[in-house]
């Protein structure tokens, strides 16, 4: 992004949220699916399991864009 | 809309988990250290305000379009999509579409030729110290009272939302807004606002997508919505526009094409610097035109995550959501709400917090914006050229950093007066609309007019200004000794019918204002001597050089990707007639 400067990409640190919180959603829905799985599902559509897919696609969107944009490629 | 939630539901929507709490920490750590980070590159003028002119095309569209999808946008038109259906859609398609293309291809040459900092910064140059003095003092007055309106709204949505103390939700939004925009300027606000975008995105989606299964598609939901509202049209975006009474908007097409398209907008994408900041941003002409159209795009698919989740709401909420108003029953919940609640509806632990951090995310972000538009506009056009002249540029840094932080003091004073004087809040938003449609005229008799003279800029922009406060405050019954009668006599007179409802006046009262600038800005010229045409080069249409691009593929044309997107909101039209 930056000529000037050598700025760290902001695609760079939209991966690192992205992956950050894919991890986190992803981990807290799994744990919902496997200790949950008897009680009546709070939110609608809750069989769905939306924060296992949800936070997978956010771990594979965040990996893309930490190696794509990571900084010492920008360097090179 | 804010002061109606703050009076309003006694206790909170959700609840959030630990999980949530993390996801929500990790945000205001993250823009922080960004902040931090981007201190080191914002040393020079250029630097702080205006992210060094290096921005890509597609960082500098993003941003564009991210400064106006702040969280008062969302949470209000997915309550106005409950409230008035798909019409609210046309806010974001005729009613920025055409204007973000127009200012690519047609208005941001001129911006961008000039190398002006900011909006009056181009006022000053075609016009001259009055015009460009009047645009500053009462863009920055507005920004400022914006910003402070945007906090206390974070505030008040919180305190509904998860039950947090308002003191707690100023501060630390406050606070945190303060450090990374005085420590990165524009850099800061614009990384903050493209993480804000992607978390807007990927907090909300979700709501569209298990509403459309759990309706069974589309017309799944259109059915539901005629089961749940019987007789009535929620879903057509013109056939029900042909007269005022026969749609719940009160609004007819010709508000909505000439004064929501052909002037609101025009003047709200086209000369609010909150915006245009973003494009001057970039870094050579064709990133420039480039990236209000790639904005507009994006734009157009908003409706998916604001006016889709409103129209659900419609379809598969047990209750009646109400008009906002104070002290609502127990159990009642305003048309605002409907987009906590839907979020509510789906997302468990983890992905409320995602969501709750893109509602914080825009907030901040709305925040972030402007104060760093207040900044340039102080530095560069009120204190450089009326108090201090040729200063270093380190000097206007080291100003635009302090009026960062003393611009969040007078917000955080806003903020409270707002929790005081809840009133003030609609006052300052119409204000701001007050001065967008005559500036519209002004800056584009000026770009493509070269007889226009200095003094018919700054009467013609004082005189639309005045009539739009004028036309306000007679629709309004404000003025002593009007009566109601006399008031509808008014609105009948400027919106064309009694029965138009608010967003219907307000488009009519940006259009007359418009015309009224525009005609004195005539008026005035035909009187006046213009000026040399030596001092209008790179200002005026026929006295500027733009590069033509013959030698450019198509693809990599801004005018191409123009007319795509003029395109796409055509069909677009058809498809939701």
């Amino acid at each position: 992004m930056s000529e000037k400067h050598h700025i760290i990409p902001v695609w760079f640190f939209v991966g690192v949220l992205f992956l950050v919180y894919g991890c986190i959603i992803l981990a807290s829905g799994l744990v919902a699916w496997v200790h949950d799985a008897g009680d009546p599902p709070t939110p609608v559509l809750a069989n769905l399991h939306a924060p296992v897919w949800w936070g997978a696609l956010l771990v594979a969107l965040g990996f893309i864009y930490c190696a794509k944009f990571y900084p010492k490629r920008e360097a090179d | 809309m804010i002061a109606m939630l703050a009076a309003g539901v006694p206790t909170t929507l959700v609840h959030l988990s630990a999980v949530d709490l993390a996801i929500i920490a990790f945000y205001f750590l993250l823009v922080l250290a960004i902040g931090f980070y981007l201190k080191r590159f914002a040393n020079t003028g250029e630097d702080f305000f205006l992210a060094g002119r290096e921005m890509t095309a597609w960082v500098a569209g993003l941003a564009f379009v991210s400064a106006n999808l702040g969280s008062l946008e969302l949470l209000g038109w997915a309550g106005s999509a409950y409230q008035y259906g798909i019409l609210a859609a046309h806010w974001y398609w005729i009613g920025a579409i055409p204007a973000m293309v127009f200012l690519g291809i047609v208005m941001m040459p001129f911006y961008y030729i000039s190398k002006t900092h900011s909006v009056p910064g181009y006022l000053q140059l075609r016009y001259g110290s009055a015009a460009s003095g009047l645009s500053a003092v009462t863009f920055a007055v507005m920004t400022i009272l914006m910003s402070g309106v945007n906090m206390y709204a974070m505030a008040v949505v919180m305190k509904v939302v998860l039950g947090w103390d308002l003191n707690f939700s100023i501060i630390v939004s406050s606070v945190t807004v303060g450090i990374y925009v005085a420590a990165g300027g524009l850099f800061s606000a614009i990384f903050n606002e493209v993480l804000q975008f992607f978390l807007i995105w990927f907090g909300a989606l979700l709501i569209p997508i298990l509403g459309l299964i759990e309706t069974g598609g589309w017309r799944g939901m259109v059915a539901r919505i005629q089961q749940n509202f019987p007789g009535q049209d929620f879903t057509h975006m013109w056939a029900t526009t042909n007269s005022f009474s026969s749609n719940p908007m009160g609004i007819h097409w010709t508000a909505i094409v000439f004064g929501l398209g052909a002037v609101q907008s025009m003047g709200y994408w086209t000369t609010d610097f909150l915006v245009v900041q973003r494009v001057l941003s970039a870094r050579d002409i064709r990133s420039a035109k480039m990236a209000p159209i790639i904005g507009s795009f994006f734009k157009m698919a908003v409706p998916l995550i604001v006016i889709l989740p409103g129209l659900l709401g419609l379809a598969v909420l047990p209750m009646h959501l109400v008009p906002n108003a104070p002290n609502l029953p127990l159990g009642q919940h305003s048309y605002n709400e409907v987009l906590p609640l839907m979020l509510a509806r789906y997302c468990g632990p983890g992905l409320l917090g995602l969501g709750i951090t893109a509602l914080v995310a825009g907030f901040m972000a709305g925040m972030a914006g402007n104060v760093s538009a207040f900044a340039t506009v102080w530095t560069y056009d009120i204190y450089r050229p009326f108090l201090r002249k040729n200063a270093p540029d380190s000097h206007y840094v080291s100003m635009g950093r302090w009026c960062t932080m003393i611009g969040l003091f007078v917000s955080v004073g806003t903020a409270y007066l707002a929790m005081n004087f809840a009133s003030i809040m609609d006052y300052v938003q119409a204000l701001f609309g007050f001065f967008i449609a005559p500036l519209f005229g002004t800056v584009l008799l000026g770009m493509l007019w070269k007889r226009v003279t200095k003094a018919a800029g700054f009467w013609g922009l004082l005189a639309g200004t005045l009539s739009s406060v004028t036309m306000f405050l007679l629709m309004q019954g404000k003025f002593p000794l009007e009566d109601a009668a006399s008031r509808t006599r008014w609105i009948g007179m400027f919106a064309l019918s009694p029965q138009a409802k608010g967003l219907a006046q307000d488009m009519y009262q940006a259009l007359w204002s418009c015309v009224t600038c525009v005609v004195v800005t005539v008026l005035v010229t035909l009187v006046t001597k213009p000026k040399p045409d030596e001092e209008l080069k790179g200002l005026v249409y026929s006295l500027t050089e733009v590069a033509h691009e013959e030698h450019t593929s198509i693809l990599h044309r801004p005018l191409f990707w123009g007319i795509a997107a003029l395109a796409v909101l055509a069909i677009l039209q058809v498809v939701f007639w």
